[in-house]
């Protein structure tokens, strides 16, 4: 089965400052991957590079196995809802919908115009006085009814309120069970993905911590804590995330395919937003991580 | 993608309409009187010496509305593309550019290259059709005065459209421009991808090349004309001499049919312009004119005229076309280039 992204060495370079560096990736189709990492850490850039808007600076990246944006059966096969949530404020929401169905040849018509009707949107409303929450939907719509393989979408949540919020990811939650539908979605906040996402990357300082699916990465990092000791003294099979140390106990969290086994640590799971913000500290701390790839 | 530009356009092209109307409305109500002016000084059935009944006609029309409407219809012509450029040309991808959706344009199943290039394609054969269309119902209108320019002969009149300003607002020129015009506003607009200031670089480049390009360039589209006569001071133009140095300008009448002069200049037998120094029956100041004119005559001078002349206004009218349509094309390539590599 065709990856519906795969980057390599994909890096984007503005002026001197390296926007994405050496990305390398495979994400499988038919997941929902969050997209998570701080504000300015290259996540917009990832999807723009994946949605053709901008063209890389270093490597290359192929989405459902085609340059993006490269030709109109590409296009048609790629769903995007832009930061902001862009929609034509002097158009109505009717004329977004034919829109979407003059520029798409596969535009599900019934189907945009059955969640036009359950988001009880006036057709007739213009979408610059739409709400937040609104415009985000209609945007939406427009991507989900003409019919993609892969839907991304950068922070789509993020300018909106907590219902919103809710309603939103509830569409999109359904229309990813009806259709099949693998989707790439951004956020700066591990809470937005963790209910939606089962996979994750990490996205710190410009460079792709950590990519693998949200059960395995839970399965193979872990909490250690235990009296004061070097981390050199770790078995090698343990990568170690972050460290830290009081006088007397050490804690750490390690990456491990196999089980933890050392009676002198107490063991501990950790959960998404632990694991995300462990990745974080790591990257802030300046430990030069390898690339890290979930298993697959 | 026809739909989406129409539907983008829907309201330009309103205005567009509407403007054209109470344009034609204008022409038509005043077209009538302006045939029956022609009409009754004879200037319709006459076939030789017209000249009195030309005067007679254009003495009628002096600080009346047609002339209004004549200069005015000649400002539109050149109004009108600049127009086009400014509120059709340089909105065009700057907006969308400004507002974010060109992030919804360019990711629907068009690619971005056709997005633009049937953008361009259709408004810019609308903003052609739209001068074209003023063209001819100004050219109609205004044929009573062209038509008495000629009977009346040459270049008496100030209607001559083979010269600036009536030659760049005349004829299928004007296509040109609008063409120009509206690929220089969308190019502004993707090379600025602000709105307001690629109108304004739209206005000011559009307004420079109006004034470079009948200046510098098109006296030489097509090598001038020229014209040697003998210089007669009598029936001079001219006659001046400064001091010190006693040199003269002297400019002859030139009487030819109609045509854009581009020079007129006095020769000596050598061919070189003429500057003096004035002869002594030039400098007394009791010598009767005449003895100065006399010694003029006798210097075997010639007038040396360039110009272009007035049968050269179709070949000329299609060069100026095919230089601005092959620019705009230029630059509507550039867009498209431009657009394909376009970042967000």
């Amino acid at each position: 089965m065709t990856a519906a992204i795969e980057a390599r060495g994909l890096g984007k370079q503005y002026g001197r400052r390296w926007a994405l560096t050496d990305c390398t990736l495979s994400i499988p189709a038919g997941h929902v991957v969050g997209l998570v990492g701080p504000n300015g850490a290259g996540k917009t850039t990832l999807i723009n590079l994946a949605t053709g808007m901008l063209t890389s600076t270093t490597g290359s990246i192929a989405v459902l196995g085609k340059k993006p944006a490269s030709d109109p059966a590409q296009l048609a096969s790629v769903g995007y809802v832009a930061q902001d949530t862009p929609t034509y404020s002097s158009m109505s929401v009717e004329d977004h919908l034919r829109f979407g169905a003059h520029m798409n040849p596969a535009w599900d018509n019934d189907l945009a115009r059955k969640r036009i009707q359950q988001l009880d949107l006036d057709p007739k409303q213009k979408a610059g006085k739409l709400s937040g929450g609104q415009r985000a939907q209609l945007a939406l719509t427009l991507a989900i009814a003409k019919r993609p393989q892969l839907l991304m979408l950068d922070e789509p949540i993020a300018s909106l309120d907590p219902l919103a919020r809710r309603e939103f990811l509830q569409v999109l939650m359904e229309a990813t069970a009806d259709q099949e539908l693998s989707v790439v979605m951004s956020s700066h906040l591990v809470t937005d993905l963790e209910r939606v996402a089962d996979y994750l990357i990490v996205l710190v300082a410009s460079r792709v911590q950590i990519a693998g699916e949200v059960s395995s990465l839970l399965a193979t990092h872990h909490l250690l804590t235990g009296p004061r000791r070097d981390t050199a003294s770790l078995p090698a099979g343990q990568q170690v995330i972050t460290e830290s140390h009081t006088d007397r106990q050490s804690s750490f969290v390690v990456r491990s395919n196999e089980p933890i086994q050392d009676p002198t640590l107490s063991v501990a799971g950790l959960d998404l937003e632990d694991l995300v913000l462990a990745y974080m500290g790591s990257a802030k701390a300046g430990s030069n991580h390898p690339m890290l790839e979930g298993t697959r | 993608m026809i739909w989406l530009s129409w539907r983008q356009f829907r309201l330009q092209a309103v205005v567009a309409a509407a403007a054209l109307a109470v344009v034609a409305i204008a022409l038509l109500s005043t077209g009538a009187h302006l045939s029956a002016l022609f009409d009754s000084n004879g200037l319709a059935t006459c076939r030789t010496t017209c000249s009195t009944d030309a005067v007679n006609f254009n003495n009628q029309l002096k600080g009346s509305t047609t002339e209004l409407i004549f200069y005015g219809s000649t400002f539109l012509m050149y109004a009108v593309p600049g127009l086009i450029g400014i509120f059709w040309g340089a909105p065009l991808v700057a907006r969308e550019l400004e507002s974010g959706t060109f992030r919804l344009a360019w990711n629907q199943s068009v690619t971005k290259s056709r997005w633009i290039a049937v953008k361009l394609g259709l408004i810019g054969l609308a903003a052609m059709a739209t001068i074209g269309l003023l063209s001819l119902m100004t050219s109609w209108w205004a044929s009573p005065l062209y038509d008495a320019a000629q009977k009346g002969g040459g270049n008496s009149f100030s209607i001559n459209k083979i010269a600036p300003p009536l030659f760049g607002a005349t004829g299928i020129a004007p296509v040109g421009y609008a063409a120009f015009a509206f690929a220089l506003g969308v190019a502004a607009g993707v090379l600025i991808r602000r709105t307001i200031p690629a109108m304004a670089v739209t206005l000011v480049i559009f307004a420079a090349v109006q004034v470079v390009m009948p200046l510098l360039i098109q006296p030489h589209l097509i090598s001038p004309a020229r014209l040697t006569a003998p210089f007669n001071a009598n029936t001079a133009n001219e006659i001046m001499i400064s001091s010190p140095g006693n040199t003269m300008t002297v400019v002859g009448n030139f009487s030819g049919p109609a045509a854009w002069v581009l020079s007129d200049e006095t020769i000596t037998p050598s061919g070189k312009v003429f500057t003096g120094p004035a002869g002594s029956a030039c400098l007394s100041s009791t010598a009767p004119p005449q003895q100065c004119n006399n010694w003029l005559n006798s210097q075997h001078l010639r007038q040396l005229i360039t110009y272009q002349p007035a049968s050269r206004y179709w070949p000329m009218q299609w060069l100026e076309l095919a230089i601005y349509l092959v620019v705009a094309a230029g630059l509507s390539v550039l867009c498209v280039w431009q657009v394909r590599r376009r970042r967000g």
